[in-house]
């Protein structure tokens, strides 16, 4: 394992790594880090809680916003064939910004460049509501996450993120999702560290909410400073926390504890 | 638009027991959480819950904080006429809400 | 209990009973216990209001470990035959840690076809949840069931 972070720190300097911390055939869910209630919940569609925003998701689909009075289906119709796969490749880098774009950055975009309606607050109800939609066409197919030569260096951004040690525990991501994986951290299971469930409905949170929000959730248990959720680092390491888990397959909308 | 969801299968015979699922979004707000100044965040819970078939009561259900936020029930009543099972509820704030959903029911 | 030493207890008893396996599984599967002990909730007593509840054939399941307090999966279910005129008419939940002890009420206006209901409650805490069914002919059922909550290894904050 310390050989294998030293690779990566050597990697870091130089091209788009090909070596991922956890190999594909060691990657597992978060699901199967949990209990098996929270499985059982995740896997009843009716029992998910999460299923009540792409419930809303998909009114929203239909819904003309806006002053171009668009909906979402009048340029993409049908969401299962139109959003199917489109998931597995978020974020994607934005070449004219700079900078990783996550699913619900990408939704916002399509309101205000092409509804002309106001962007939708980070966790609002329907962003989250049309986020979980979207991932929900694309359930079952593997993470699929790919970053050119101009993404290098926010690629970089975000895998230096994710190994430095930040916060008054001084613990880095890598520390306890690359290292301590499956070890107990007092009564919970350390898990990998992945995305492939979110949006997801955490059962700490009582609702439904994005990587984002978890991300910024590590970062207060750490006592770390905190990032806004539009910033570009936490899109890069959003970025880097797919790029690692690509192979395994989404799970949105997610249930965790 | 309060998204609530109903399941109930799609055809039963008369004098089946059919099971019957609504989860309904709704925070069940406590009252004993504080925001981020420290304020308590008022109660608000769904309180009354009822479901009629073909307008008669069949269930009803008191909660309130002690049901977990975004309501989750199942129950069954017995097949009778075809028809349809209407929920309705109120909250805290008095805010209604309601959901219909069909029962074919043959034989 | 400081909150590491409640969740240091707990993740030990959680490695003891995941070990115990077979066993556990075993006694989740078993009907209420034939006499349980009732926690002293005085809105509990005012339910009863004087009558002695029977055991054993009104059943109360919830996880003995719950990941968080916030949803526990909570099933009711009772037994038939229901003699004529002794339907279930009402099913109430109590907590004896909850602040507000009691959790539900669910009504049967009509005989249902199944006692079963199921629902997801939210617990403060480790503790003993009391089920209590009144038929119509008057007669007391109930059922205990005990859940250990755990607590988050972090604080969210987000």
């Amino acid at each position: 394992m310390r050989a294998a972070c030293l690779l990566v720190a050597l990697c870091a300097g130089s091209a788009v790594a090909q070596i991922r911390p956890i190999p594909a055939s060691e990657l597992r869910s978060g699901s199967s880090f949990g209990s098996p209630e929270l499985r059982a919940m995740q896997g009843d569609d009716f029992a998910n809680p999460g299923m009540l925003w792409v419930e809303r998701g998909q009114k929203l689909w239909q819904t003309p916003a806006g002053a171009a009075a668009r909906a979402c289906a009048s340029c993409h119709s049908d969401a299962a064939a139109a959003m199917k796969g489109v998931a597995t490749r978020y974020p994607v880098f934005d070449v004219t910004t700079k900078r990783f774009v996550d699913l619900e950055g990408r939704i916002n975009a399509c309101r205000t460049t092409q509804e002309r309606a106001p962007a939708l607050a980070p966790e609002s109800e329907d962003l989250l509501a049309l986020s979980a939609f979207v991932a929900y066409q694309s359930r079952g197919a593997p993470l699929a996450v790919t970053a050119g030569a101009d993404a290098k260096a926010s690629l970089e951004q975000g895998r230096e993120f994710y190994n430095a040690r930040h916060g008054q525990m001084d613990l880095s991501c890598s520390d306890c999702h690359d290292r301590y994986w499956g070890r107990h951290l007092l009564a919970e299971t350390i898990s990998q560290g992945h995305p492939t469930a979110y949006p997801a409905y955490r059962l700490e949170w009582q609702t439904l909410g994005s990587l984002a929000r978890r991300i910024r959730a590590c970062l207060f248990g750490i006592r770390a400073q905190m990032l806004a959720p539009d910033d570009p680092k936490l899109k890069a390491l959003e970025f880097y926390l797919a790029w690692r888990a690509n192979g395994l397959p989404l799970e949105a909308p997610g249930v965790r504890r | 638009m309060v998204t609530s969801r109903v399941q109930i299968p799609g055809e039963v015979r008369r004098g089946d027991a059919v099971e019957v699922k609504i989860s309904v979004r709704h925070p069940m707000e406590t009252g004993f959480r504080v925001d981020d100044t420290g304020k308590r965040i008022p109660r608000n819970t769904i309180r009354q819950f009822s479901c009629r078939y073909n307008g008669t009561p069949v269930f009803s259900a008191s909660l309130g904080s002690g049901i977990a936020a975004n309501p989750y029930l199942r129950f069954f009543i017995t097949a009778a006429e075809s028809g349809e099972l209407k929920f309705e509820w109120i909250d805290d704030a008095g805010e209604r809400g309601d959901a219909v959903a069909p029962l074919r029911v043959v034989g | 209990m400081t909150r590491f030493e409640h969740s240091r207890r707990f993740s030990a008893l959680r490695r003891r009973l995941l070990a115990a396996g077979g066993a556990l599984l075993a006694c989740r599967t078993l009907p209420a216990q034939a006499e349980a002990t009732l926690p002293s909730i005085p809105e509990l007593d005012a339910y009863l209001a004087g009558r002695t509840p029977q055991f054993g054939r009104l059943s109360l399941v919830l996880p003995p470990l719950a990941d968080d307090g916030n949803a526990v999966a909570m099933r009711i279910s009772m037994a038939g035959p229901f003699a004529e005129g002794a339907d279930v008419s009402s099913v109430a939940l109590f907590s004896e840690k909850n602040p507000v002890p009691k959790m539900a009420e669910f009504g049967f206006p009509v005989p249902p076809p199944k006692v079963e209901i199921e629902s997801r409650v939210r617990l403060a805490g480790s503790q003993r949840v009391t089920a209590v069914a009144v038929l119509v002919d008057g007669t007391v059922h109930a059922a205990t069931a005990d859940v250990v909550v755990l607590l988050a290894a972090c604080l969210d904050g987000s």
